[in-house]
């Protein structure tokens, strides 16, 4: 039987909340660290919080790397969230990590010179999105995400960012090619305009 | 532009809504789960859940009610109260909680900090410190003192040394709770919220004192806190969530004003 979503489930922290906001939106979603199981969903919720290093090596570990990759390489929607983009990238300065590739570019630390910012970027943030993308349909001026890193996404192709987000300086909230999206905030904690996103990912075809 | 965050603080005992006025004459005020509700549809950035139940035995009903709220509210969960170990931290986790807070465990073993920031990740863990004005002296030359037990027990540790301990050994976020203003509705001790905020490099939230908002925007600019936390205020109906957040607004404090 094929699981409609599966959480990949790599010991990188608290997956029920995802879960829950999944239920919320009337999706069933199972967590898993199972690479069969992950090879098997129909789409694929790629979470996470945590170090870049300590993710990669868990989910080689478990052959999950490989599973992630043939199900991005199969078609499959695939929604990043978090660590989960960031380890997207090739590179993470977190840990000094080789990271999955799907996206060349890599994820860098805030180096921020005005003192009264604070490290992580923690809280509620405006997401402009920079181009039309079926999962960011919606999104109106002023809409805000819950955000909690100290490191941000940083692509090398600008034609894969979606959406943009101010600290100090701008940086890439929303990132995606082809069947992939990843998202820098947190959906499963953004409130109403969160779950509409969480909501569209269940129904997303993996075209954009 | 990062917004500043309004946070309700619902102190639980025994599952039930409570409220103190200076840590003392805790009073039932209702049901946490429909205030819960009740806030995130009314437009609330962040939730603190904070256990006064005395007893440890009817610890787990706590339990119940984050696992309850957390089905059905989609914003930061945050629970403290009686947190003495990694065990307590994770199953607060798996009952839906995303930030933990700790406190009079911490001060008495502050590798409790770090523990946790190694299980839960470092910006999961929250050092709730009550604070309370002292003259200066060679304890604490800060002429701020650390207290425990609900305010009763001062610690000889100094408030500023201790938030910048916490800071080192992990703490991703600070709550100063000033024990003198908690409860008092007279506004937020910002000298104290200022000295902390301006010495760390992670975010602060103000407590105690909130009364009028007035002392929110207070906190939030000269306090220089990343966050102000209510409790008696909404609590008692005399203000509306979303009419702090518009007041705060129109005051020109960055907020969320989209729910």
């Amino acid at each position: 039987m094929t699981d409609p979503i599966v959480i990949i489930d790599y010991d990188a922290g608290n997956l029920r909340s995802v879960q829950r906001a999944c239920a919320e939106v009337g999706a069933q979603a199972v967590i898993s660290n199972d690479p069969v199981r992950v090879r098997a969903a129909s789409r694929i919720i790629f979470p996470g919080v945590g170090a870049a290093g300590s993710a990669m090596v868990s989910l080689s570990r478990n052959g999950l790397a490989d599973a992630l990759r043939s199900a991005v390489g199969d078609g499959k929607p695939v929604l990043g969230i978090c660590l989960g983009l960031q380890i997207s990238l090739r590179h993470s300065e977190e840990n000094d990590t080789e990271t999955l590739g799907l996206i060349p570019g890599e994820t860098r630390r805030f180096r921020l010179d005005r003192p009264e910012l604070k490290i992580p970027h923690m809280g509620w943030n405006e997401v402009r999105p920079v181009q039309p993308h079926p999962l960011l349909d919606g999104i109106e001026a002023g809409d805000e995400f819950y955000f909690v890193h100290a490191y941000y996404p940083a692509p090398e192709d600008q034609a894969c960012v979606y959406a943009r987000t101010t600290y100090e300086d701008d940086f890439a909230a929303a990132v995606g090619r082809g069947n992939y999206f990843g998202v820098q905030f947190h959906p499963e904690k953004s409130g109403r305009v969160g779950l509409a996103l969480l909501d569209r990912f269940t129904r997303w075809d993996g075209q954009c | 532009m990062l917004s500043k965050r309004l946070i309700a603080c619902l102190d639980v005992r025994d599952g039930k809504l409570a409220k103190s006025v200076r840590f003392v004459n805790t009073k039932d005020i209702g049901d946490p789960v429909e205030k819960a509700r009740e806030y995130y549809a009314d437009g609330l950035d962040e939730l603190v859940f904070y256990d006064i139940t005395a007893s440890s035995d009817k610890r787990a009903i706590m339990l119940d009610v984050v696992e309850a709220v957390a089905k059905e509210v989609f914003i930061p969960l945050s629970v403290g109260g009686g947190v003495r170990s990694v065990a307590d931290a994770t199953d607060l986790r798996l009952a839906g909680a995303e930030k933990i807070n700790v406190n009079s465990a911490a001060v008495a073993r502050p590798a409790l900090i770090a523990e946790c920031a190694e299980a839960i990740g470092n910006q999961n863990v929250v050092l709730s410190m009550d604070i309370r004005q002292v003259p200066e002296s060679a304890d604490c030359p800060s002429g701020y003192e650390i207290v425990i037990n609900g305010g009763r027990t001062p610690m000889g540790v100094d408030g500023l040394a201790w938030a910048l301990e916490g800071e080192r050994l992990g703490a991703g976020e600070l709550v100063v709770n000033a024990i003198d203003a908690d409860g008092t509705r007279d506004g937020y001790e910002l000298k104290l919220t200022a000295m902390i905020a301006e010495a760390v490099r992670i975010p602060v939230i103000a407590s105690g004192g909130a009364g009028k908002p007035e002392h929110l925007k207070e906190a939030l600019t000269t306090g220089k806190a990343d966050a102000a936390l209510v409790a008696s205020m909404v609590h008692y109906g005399d203000y509306r969530v979303s009419e702090l957040k518009r007041w705060l607004h129109g005051a020109g404090v960055k907020m969320r004003m989209s729910w």
